[in-house]
């Protein structure tokens, strides 16, 4: 009897009631509808022929949808000096390297600073919170000195590096890490596991949820880099950085402008749906989380 | 024994210990190495330089020349826009910050009490603005022209009767851009509140639910938001960073510089001095005045969510 009752409080949360979330459903498709129809105005904007974007009033939708002002994107695109595919490497080189560059130095970083126990430690953590304030422009005129120290101008080096470390992600997966059971820990050490093994092979599979997150971050961070004044070679230059010159180089601005802003949004969604679903088969999996 | 050499001892004792603690943990050191030097190298060095840069003339050309604290003189005695950017964002932090960081929390709370499906839906649309640049198309939703669809839905509805110049008239500039800001600002904080609500232990409920709380309403206070901490720290740090540093989505939208300088930030400012007119040691100053402000205010959220948090 009473083992029924106890299961039955655990399968349902308190006062949940269907009518309840019918309205949260309701507000969140009204706020939702207003936050998504800018994107929706540039997917139908970079859909549309030139003459219609000079129709008066302003349709909001396509009458003769074309993909004109991709072909036009591409097309200057493929008529700069460098030809196309060797962007798309670039970029695809820098953002897989960045965000996985990121996510292992992160991961391994922030738990030593979770669960080692070396001195110094609280220092590095408040470095790391501090510096997550700092994010100014004069610091990329020193990043330039420090990279022309290095010879790394004009390298693939220059794009990179300077994305790896972030303060960001060490933040968050420590946050994450610090939720861990120290006897875990204790356990894995007595059965004779070094910290390098207990972070990979004890704890990492445990924070498929944090890593997730942090993987979104890394991957828009690293997919939106430019090489700004870092890197001039036109054979180096990123996605982002052309995909602007194309834009403002078209005839029909606004239409080649929103071909360019709606292509580049789509790795990230994609790479979001994907993370997404991995956080929450893993929290199904997991059956403690869940 | 005199006391001095006891005391020495004991030192050299102390360094000893530490050393063998150091050598006891040099895996742990060797882990954090490979993070630590690229970040001290590429993020820690720069700011470090930039800081006393603020007391220089440095321009990139000349070898820099020690100027004492004139740059900082010249900044609020002399700089009447540099007033007037500090004014414009605090506007603008004031609207952005806490609205955006109320929105998050909200949001990322009631998508959390939907169905699953409906959960990812729902987190995606509210994050992908901040995805990439697509705030550019709001250049055409405020055009000046009656193109602009605002603009052609007022002219629609009678409500005005001839264009607004959302983008140059300087009494709507700053409007515009911050709800061009906070349609953005469902970022890196919202997300980590998502991950948040999502990482909760559910027996905490059931608990809950066993104890006596009776709706969503008890069950956020007394059960979500103390265990949320870390997350709402986070949330709020990048919500007071995004909405100090704010400048680049101003200059695209209302262009650089603004009318009037109606939506000239601190940023914006330090923009102008370091990469138009490089006058390094100038925006090194702007943007070491920028951090002390951001500082003291995360100091002051850090302290009022911890005595709200025990």
């Amino acid at each position: 009897m009473t083992d029924t009752k106890k299961l039955k409080a655990s399968e349902r949360q308190a006062g949940r009631h269907i009518g309840g979330t019918v309205v949260i459903f309701l507000f969140l498709l009204v706020l939702g509808l207003f936050m998504a129809l800018p994107i929706y105005l540039a997917c139908v904007m970079s859909v549309k022929p030139v003459h219609e974007l000079f129709i008066f009033p302003p349709k909001l939708y396509a009458i003769d949808p074309t993909l004109d002002n991709f072909r036009d994107m591409f097309t200057t695109l493929s008529e700069m000096w460098v030809p196309f595919s060797r962007y798309v490497c670039n970029s695809v080189l820098v953002t897989v390297s960045v965000t996985v560059a990121q996510c292992v130095l992160a991961s391994m970083a922030a738990f030593v600073l979770a669960k080692g126990k070396a001195p110094g430690r609280g220092l590095l953590n408040k470095l790391i919170v501090v510096s997550l304030l700092y994010q100014s422009s004069v610091i990329y005129i020193m990043q330039y000195i420090v990279m022309a120290k290095l010879h790394m101008i004009d390298t693939y080096w220059a794009l990179i590096l300077p994305s790896v470390a972030s303060p960001m992600c060490l933040f968050l997966m420590r946050q994450s890490m610090l939720n861990i059971p120290d006897a875990m820990i204790e356990a894995a050490k007595v059965d004779g596991a070094g910290m390098f093994t207990i972070c990979w092979q004890v704890v990492m599979p445990n924070q498929r949820p944090a890593l997730m997150t942090v993987i979104i971050f890394a991957f828009q961070a690293a997919w939106n880099i430019q090489g700004g004044t870092l890197v001039y070679n036109e054979a180096l230059k990123t996605l982002p950085t052309v995909v602007q010159q194309a834009a403002a180089a078209g005839l029909a601005r606004a239409g080649v402008a929103m071909a360019s802003a709606v292509f580049m949004l789509v790795p990230p969604v994609v790479i979001f749906m994907i993370a997404q679903k991995q956080v929450i088969e893993t929290m199904a999996h997991s059956g403690i989380k869940d | 024994m005199d006391p001095a050499e006891i005391g020495k001892r004991t030192k050299q004792e102390q360094r000893r210990t530490l050393w063998k603690r150091i050598r006891q943990h040099r895996e742990e050191y060797l882990m954090l190495l490979p993070f630590m030097l690229v970040f001290f190298v590429f993020t820690v060095v720069p700011v470090a330089m930039s800081l006393p840069m603020g007391f220089t003339d440095l321009d990139m050309v000349q070898f820099p020349k020690f100027v004492g604290l004139s740059n900082y003189v010249t900044l609020f005695l002399n700089d009447s826009i540099f007033i007037q950017s500090i004014r414009v964002t605090l506007v603008f932090a004031l609207f952005t910050g806490p609205i955006s960081y109320v929105l998050c929390f909200l949001l990322a709370w009631l998508i959390n009490e939907l169905p699953q499906k409906l959960k990812t839906i729902f987190t995606l649309v509210f994050y992908a603005p901040s995805m990439a640049n697509v705030y550019t198309v709001w250049q055409i939703i405020f055009s000046g022209d009656s193109y602009g669809y605002l603009n052609s839905v007022l002219l629609d509805l009678g409500l005005i009767t001839k264009p607004i110049q959302w983008l140059t008239d300087s009494r709507y500039v700053l409007g515009v851009v911050i709800v061009v800001q906070l349609w953005l600002s469902l970022g890196a904080g919202f997300l980590a509140l998502r991950a948040g609500f999502q990482s909760i232990d559910r027996t905490l409920y059931e608990a809950g639910a066993i104890e006596g709380i009776r709706n969503r309403w008890q069950e956020l206070i007394y059960i979500t938001i103390p265990a949320m901490g870390p997350q709402l720290l986070f949330a709020a740090v990048m919500q007071i960073v995004s909405s100090f540093t704010a400048g680049t989505v101003a200059q695209s939208l209302v262009g650089f510089p603004s009318t009037d300088y109606k939506a000239h930030t601190i940023m914006t400012h330090a923009y102008d001095y370091g990469w138009v007119r490089y006058e390094m040691g100038y925006a090194s100053a702007i943007c070491t005045v920028l951090f002390l402000a951001m500082l003291v205010c995360n100091r002051l959220i850090s302290k009022l969510l911890r005595r709200y948090m025990d």
